[in-house]
């Protein structure tokens, strides 16, 4: 998902940094006053940023015959939150666009939007309704994840289509689904798989924790 | 407050982790004997920049630094994921002892 230095026009980089530094300011905000309110959620903060450095660094081969990447953002959706998960997304982006020339720093923000904004907001909504409909928490983060994965690589086609609509946007915006979405769908059940053994840790040490954060199911709490 | 939180048996966590190697390995088994030099497990992101560079735009700027080879790269993301499982360890590991402490 991560779109290369110099790959987007101008005018896209700067609408998407617009957007991420909205929502990256509000994750700012929040974590301050998670910190605050519960000190002790530092270390699950610390592991979520964790996760998602191990799963973006792993390049997994795919059915289609090509690697691609996990992101890790649906355990930070469901334990904080997506605005939260925004500021975890844009450290391991910048990592990555200093030291691996992986993404890169003029779409940093098309790449935060992707990977820390979409897929964790997706991830957020299918984990709360799922969680408020009865589904055992396990159960709803992998779906979680999951479409959190999937979704990030989905608006990273819609962003490459908006900025290269040739010769059609529906037939730009189908090439690179193909590239990317299409690919990504057996990683994405991996990630799932992956998310829920941590998740099924993280409810065995730190049931009050999670449940003070509001991030179990209420038939758990 | 009584928490009703049910968890998963080991061997259930052994079983997705299982599943989730297959998942891994079924490419390299469906389509061993290909490699990078007849477009197999090629990155996804590269693709998509070829796509770019096919409907004839300039990228209009460069990375500030590369890693010098592919060696320097993984070293890299090696250390990536070093520093991801080292921080899940050390709290996984300090949460569990304290779980059998109380």
């Amino acid at each position: 998902m991560h779109i290369m230095e110099g790959y987007l026009p101008l005018e896209w980089c700067i609408v998407w940094f617009v957007v991420a530094i909205i929502f990256v300011a509000y994750g700012i905000y929040q974590i301050k006053k998670i910190v605050d309110e519960t000190p002790e959620s530092k270390a699950l903060l610390a592991v979520s940023g964790a996760f998602m450095f191990i799963l973006s660094s792993l390049k997994l081969p795919s059915v289609t015959g090509s690697c691609s990447h996990p992101c890790g953002n649906g355990l930070g959706a469901a334990l904080f939150g997506p605005a939260v998960t925004a500021v975890l997304a844009t450290i391991v982006l910048i990592f990555q666009a200093l030291l691996l020339a992986h993404g890169g720093l003029t779409t940093l923000g098309a790449n935060i939007v992707s990977m820390g904004i979409v897929g964790p907001v997706v991830a957020w909504i299918v984990y709360k309704a799922f969680t408020k409909a009865g589904i055992s928490s396990t159960i709803a983060i992998f779906f979680a994840a999951f479409l959190g994965d999937l979704l990030t690589y989905v608006t990273t086609s819609f962003q490459l289509a908006f900025a290269f609509p040739a010769p059609t946007f529906s037939a730009a915006l189908t090439n690179f689904l193909v590239i990317f979405a299409v690919t990504q769908i057996p990683l994405a059940v991996g990630e799932g798989i992956l998310t829920v053994i941590i998740w099924d840790r993280l409810k065995a040490y730190k049931p009050k924790l999670l449940d003070k954060l509001g991030a179990l199911a209420p038939n758990e709490a | 407050m009584k928490h009703k939180v049910i968890n998963m048996k080991t061997s259930t966590l052994i079983i997705l982790a299982i599943v989730c190697i297959i998942i891994f390995i079924a490419p390299l088994v469906m389509f061993s004997g290909h490699g990078e030099d007849d477009g197999y497990f090629g990155g996804s992101d590269d693709a998509a920049g070829e796509a770019v560079e096919a409907s004839g735009f300039q990228p209009w700027a460069q990375s500030i630094w590369e890693p010098p080879s592919g060696e320097i790269e993984s070293l890299l993301f090696a250390l990536q994921a070093a520093i991801g499982a080292i921080i899940i360890g050390y709290f996984f590991g300090y949460w569990r002892g304290q779980g059998k402490e109380e």
